[in-house]
């Protein structure tokens, strides 16, 4: 499998704010993009998530299932959490592995995962930044999606739970995956660099 | 179709919880019909010939309150990127989040109705006859309510903008609601078609409502 961008150009707010862009990540890589604020390192992960249209070029997945769409194969972990303060964690968690379909594994099981099964019945209301970002993980491993897109994934985390987090990562990456994450920090893992430098 | 139950059961049960739109749409629909008899004073007969328009007025009032989070909360904390990314079609989950919003705000104030048919003096078959017509209806009210809620996560303005782009929608359902309604009390016209118009009505917008919130829901990423 192999994920690659030839020559992306975004603009957003008629403002450019890449161009010219190419990137490749086959099965068992993670592609790690740095830059400064507002390089659009988001605005990329959008992109090849398929929630922003490239003004110019295309991202495309090479050996995936031919009927799917890219986005439809991949996981997006965003600034925001996708999680709903009325429901409880473990319904939270449910409902996401039940309408992303896929082959679902035990809800249960993934909070155990990412160390949440003790507060599997909290409203997510009362959740810590760490302990929500620990439940959008829970999500990734829920239903299986050969493309991971994380945005910040480890800002919030503490150390215990940026270990837990490497771990899942090589798990992934090992059973043939894809990550491209932007990220300020290092990820941990063995990583490609795309520095991306923002539009002058 | 799992999918679409799931996206249906979280829809409803967040409705019904503490903090939800369901209950403050029929508290909504008590007040507006409470208020109206005090405006229009004591004549019951007048009362009588206005209550099918009033419990029709506070029905579109109150389901318009909760439409505005429709999108726009699902929008706020990225549920809406993933629903947009999922191997479900957007158009069926359109469909699936109105249907919900109608179970959670429309159903409660139709079986609310005929509580509020004795505060406006209408008589059994006609509160029988005005909850009918709502049942028939409000998922029009629903579905192209629906429209204005995708456009007002495209615009980044909520509230406000929502009701002036479906106030106008919805004047045909209020007219051929209430004209059934007041068909079935005094006639002289027949009931059968005012209230024929009004379940085509419903059943255009379950077409058009989908395909118009999710081509705007595309439009409007960012």
């Amino acid at each position: 499998m192999r994920l690659s961008g030839r020559n992306l150009k975004c603009v957003r707010g008629g403002r450019e704010v890449f161009s010219g862009l190419e990137f490749s990540a086959s099965s068992g890589e993670a592609l790690a993009v740095t830059g400064p604020n507002g390089a659009g390192k988001t605005s990329l992960l959008r992109v090849v998530a398929g929630l922003l249209v490239p003004a110019d070029g295309a991202v495309a997945l090479e050996g995936g299932e031919a009927e799917l769409s890219l986005s439809e194969q991949a996981h997006y972990l965003g600034h925001r959490d996708a999680l709903k303060p009325a429901l409880s964690v473990l319904e939270n968690l449910s409902f996401w592995r039940e309408f992303l379909g896929g082959r679902p594994e035990d809800a249960g099981q993934c909070l155990a995962s990412v160390a949440l099964d003790h507060a599997a019945h909290l409203p997510a209301a009362y959740l810590s930044a760490g302990q929500r970002r620990r439940l959008s993980i829970a999500r990734l491993l829920s239903v299986r999606r050969p493309v991971w897109l994380l945005d910040e994934p480890t800002s919030a985390l503490d150390a215990a739970g940026q270990d837990l987090f490497v771990r899942l990562m090589r798990d992934h990456l090992g059973g043939g995956g894809i990550i491209v994450a932007a990220t300020h920090l290092p990820l941990g893992i063995e990583t490609r660099n795309l520095r991306m430098e923002g539009a002058k | 179709m799992s999918a679409l139950a799931a996206l249906i059961r979280r829809d409803v049960r967040i409705a019904l919880r503490v903090g939800g739109g369901a209950l403050i749409g029929v508290l909504f629909f008590l007040t507006v019909t409470v208020l109206m008899p005090f405006a229009v004073g004591p004549d019951l007969a007048l009362l009588s010939r206005l209550g099918p328009a009033i419990l029709w007025l506070g029905a579109l009032l109150a389901s318009l309150l909760t439409l505005d989070r429709l999108f726009t909360a699902d929008h706020e904390d990225g549920s809406l990127d993933l629903i947009v990314m999922s191997r479900t079609p957007l158009e069926l989950a359109c469909a699936a989040k109105a249907l919900a919003h109608w179970l959670a705000a429309g159903l409660p104030l139709i079986i609310a109705t005929p509580a509020l048919g004795l505060l406006l003096n209408l008589d059994g078959a006609a509160t029988f006859a005005v909850a009918l017509t709502l049942l028939a209806g409000t998922p029009a009210l629903t579905f192209t309510g629906m429209i204005g809620a995708a456009l007002a996560v495209t615009m980044h303005r909520g509230g406000l903008l929502l009701a002036v782009l479906v106030l106008p929608l919805s004047i045909p359902v209020l007219i051929f609601g209430v004209a059934a309604s007041q068909a079935a009390i005094s006639g002289p016209l027949s009931f059968g078609t005012p209230f024929s118009i009004l379940c085509a009505l419903s059943l255009i917008s379950f077409v058009i409502g989908p395909f118009a919130a999710a081509a705007s829901l595309r439009h409007g990423l960012d």
